[in-house]
């Protein structure tokens, strides 16, 4: 039974990740402005870190854990330098 | 001690970030980690920035508190507002809220807190007229936004940084 | 692909709800991203995912591969500990980034933009 209730959550937990990527995937390409795109990218990457962590679970390995910290790190740089980018034009200075 | 360890909690938390980063209590990783935050703390110390002043750990821990129970009940209150649009009855919009604090980290913290909860964004400062502006998704009424920011945090975060 | 870990049913529970919770939350945030009108209002959305979407997965993964591996695995506690302080460093200087636009208009007009208008928010 727990293994039942398990598979099932990360199932749908993982369906309702990939869905929100989507949703962010297609704010990216919709825009209008540069910064809709930037913030679209954002959330993008947090949520596919959460994916990561649900893969995680699924297969029983740490090594999933690695890359979803991986992807939170450049994605914090990536979006500051981005957003400085929007700023000044330059990244920088 | 001072001379060494210029910020104590900056190195503890060093230490203990790479104990579980490397998920083990083993002495020859407590020994790099507590390497890694004496460098890191010196490291710090040359950019030479203001003392923190920070120094009431309980009423760290109660605006931790506050600020948990917050962030839960604007999130019910942003996910309503996306997924029933019908029943939202305010637009959203800016507000402008004179502070008090001069704390640099203060002000910081404060930053985070707002920015942190769902339907709240710092948006800009003006450090002249210590005036804050924030953006806030449901904007019912402009006077408890300001009451909220003044009276449940900063009176709180000039307690422990001033 | 069956999870075939044998866990007492209260905790499978458990650990069921806060992940479903914090995927729920996520994508609620993620459907904001595309349902509010105007930027200002969407900046708020993502917030949704990294608040309590990251704490309810991080807080199942713990739970779940501390009682796989019957000893504490807390690790998951430092992707928290990362959303949570970067998060807003991001939404802020995107905001000012904005508002800088908006103020200073076409100069610093970046690739990528459709609409001309400087005082559109």
């Amino acid at each position: 039974m727990s293994q039942l209730i398990l598979t099932w959550s990360v199932a749908i937990a993982q369906l309702m990740l990939g869905v929100s990527i989507c949703c962010a995937a297609l704010r990216l390409m919709r825009g209008p402005r540069a910064q809709d795109r930037i913030l679209a990218l954002d959330t993008f990457y947090v949520n596919a870190m959460l994916l990561l962590l649900a893969f995680g679970m699924q297969s029983g390995q740490t090594v999933y854990f690695e890359v979803a910290l991986g992807i939170a790190l450049l994605g914090f740089v990536s979006t500051v330098a981005l957003a400085k980018f929007l700023m000044r034009g330059e990244v920088i200075e | 001690m001072t001379r060494y360890l210029p910020f104590p909690l900056l190195s503890l938390g060093l230490m203990v970030i790479w104990l579980l980063m490397n998920q083990t209590l083993a002495p020859a990783h407590i020994l790099l980690g507590a390497t890694l935050g004496v460098i890191g703390g010196r490291l710090l110390h040359k950019l030479q920035l203001p003392p923190t002043g920070f120094k009431r750990p309980v009423a760290a821990a109660r605006l931790a508190a506050r600020v948990f129970a917050d962030i839960a009940r604007s999130n019910v209150a942003v996910a309503r507002i996306i997924l029933l649009p019908k029943t939202r009855n305010a637009s959203s919009g800016f507000v402008d809220i004179s502070l008090r604090m001069r704390s640099p980290y203060g002000l910081a913290c404060l930053a985070c807190i707002i920015t942190a909860a769902p339907g709240t964004c710092w948006v800009d400062y003006d450090p002249n007229k210590n005036l804050l502006r924030i953006h806030v998704l449901d904007l019912i009424d402009e006077q408890a936004w300001k009451a909220t920011v003044t009276h449940r945090y900063e009176t709180l975060l000039m307690e422990i940084f001033e | 692909m069956m999870i075939d870990a044998d866990l007492p049913l209260w905790l499978a529970t458990l650990i069921a709800l806060c992940l479903l919770v914090g995927a729920a939350l996520s994508l609620t945030g993620s459907i904001g991203l595309l349902r509010l009108k105007t930027f200002f209002e969407r900046i708020h959305s993502p917030t949704l995912a990294t608040s309590y979407g990251t704490a309810g997965v991080v807080l199942a993964s713990i739970l779940y591969f501390s009682a796989l591996q019957s000893r504490l695995v807390v690790h998951e506690l430092l992707i928290g500990l990362f959303v949570t302080l970067t998060t807003p460093v991001t939404l802020m200087v995107l905001a000012r980034a904005v508002l800088h636009r908006d103020r200073y208009g076409d100069k610093t007009r970046a690739p990528g933009d459709e609409r001309r208008s400087t005082t559109k928010r």
